[in-house]
């Protein structure tokens, strides 16, 4: 399961915001991410690996938005812009053409993070480093 | 106390694989040397193709294989009989390489070898058509592989790895005849899914078909390595 991989990468780009917060430890209500059709992401798989991950870590209690983004392509034919689809192969309703050029649908993106900065500051020891 | 607050990231979700990725391709091309990651399901041939490649191609290129298994060496003791240096990476439990363990087979082929004296380094993911195409390891190129025994419907089935590739080989087309498959309509499939890969119908197994990819691996490696030897001197 790759989205196991995925959270790693996930957790350790929230770790390198932290550190841009220091000395003041957030507490992370949401993380947004944008996950395209066209990935080899499952999102339900992402929502439980990543709460699977963040038990006991300064992310607990965090809750991980994931807004899909449909997969749009864009015929050289004729500049129209459609959404492909496996039983069409992919392929352009107007012209026939194969999928050249993907508009939309290739995103692995973390958007935002809401949170908020209790007055105080973090103390190392509580930080689980990784 | 607790304002509520927003920061827009706008970071790639991979962005942790993506840094050593790009990290891996610093050095590959401070040594001047092309790399290709080729990526199939299990079975499709990578190891068999492999053996016939590096093979045709050793009086003309230095190339060294970094093995990706998910448990066993049998496929880099297969590719260092065909005489090249072969560095395994035992992946346990993850079903692809990712490119801090490439980075890590790095440290072990310079340990044997200097690198700057390849001319091509062939990266052997792990067997699967899912997860490799979403982790880059610093490659120049992607290749994948398609046997015409799983079908004409697997470009569509598993469009990202395909649509990703930078050249796709149909293999195992000795087996046509045996097949239901018409091999025509998986080459119309995976150029819909991606009209800019370069597409080869091989076979490892007769050698049909493999002197029109050896020289188009020859012609890649030439060009990358020349046009990297361009940009130094500039």
């Amino acid at each position: 399961m790759h989205e196991v991989d995925m959270t790693k990468c996930l957790l350790l780009s929230l770790q390198e915001w932290k550190r841009g917060q220091e000395p003041l430890t957030p507490v992370v209500a949401a993380v947004h991410l944008q996950v395209g059709d066209f990935t080899c992401v499952e999102p339900e798989a992402l929502r439980f690996t990543f709460a699977a991950a963040v038990e006991g870590t300064w992310l607990d209690g965090s809750t991980l938005e994931i807004e899909t983004v449909p997969l749009r392509a864009r015929c050289l034919g004729c500049t129209s812009v459609y959404s492909p689809d496996s039983a069409q192969a992919y392929r352009s309703p107007c012209c026939d053409r194969p999928m050249e050029e993907i508009v939309s649908g290739r995103e692995l993106r973390i958007r935002s993070v809401d949170y908020s900065l209790p007055q105080q500051t973090s103390d190392p020891a509580a930080v689980p480093s990784r | 106390m607790h304002m509520p607050l927003s920061d827009t990231l706008g970071l790639n979700l991979m962005a942790a694989n993506q840094h050593q990725a790009d990290h891996n391709r610093e050095h590959f091309d401070a040594w001047n040397l092309l790399c290709l990651n080729v990526m199939s399901s299990p079975g499709a041939g990578k190891t068999s193709l492999l053996e016939r490649t590096i093979t045709a191609l050793a009086p003309h290129l230095e190339m060294a294989v970094l093995e990706g298994d998910m448990t066993t060496q049998l496929d880099a003791q297969r590719l260092e009989a065909v005489g090249v240096p072969v560095v395994p990476i035992t992946t346990g439990r993850a079903c692809h390489l990712d490119a801090a363990m490439v980075s890590g087979g790095l440290c072990q082929l310079q340990a044997q070898l200097d690198p700057a004296a390849l001319d091509l380094l062939w990266v052997e993911n792990v067997g699967n058509l899912v997860c490799p195409a979403e982790f880059e390891v610093g490659e120049h190129l992607k290749v994948a592989l398609l046997s015409v025994t799983e079908g004409d419907d697997k470009p569509l089935k598993y469009p990202v790895m395909f649509r990703e590739a930078d050249c796709v080989l149909i293999t195992k087309v000795d087996l046509l005849p045996y097949l239901p498959v018409a091999v025509q309509r998986i080459e119309t499939h995976i150029r819909s899914v991606n009209p800019a890969a370069e597409v080869f119908q091989v076979s490892a197994s007769s050698g049909a078909g493999l002197d029109a990819w050896h020289q188009w691996v020859l012609a890649t490696t030439r060009e990358h390595t020349r046009q990297a030897a361009l940009v130094e001197v500039g």
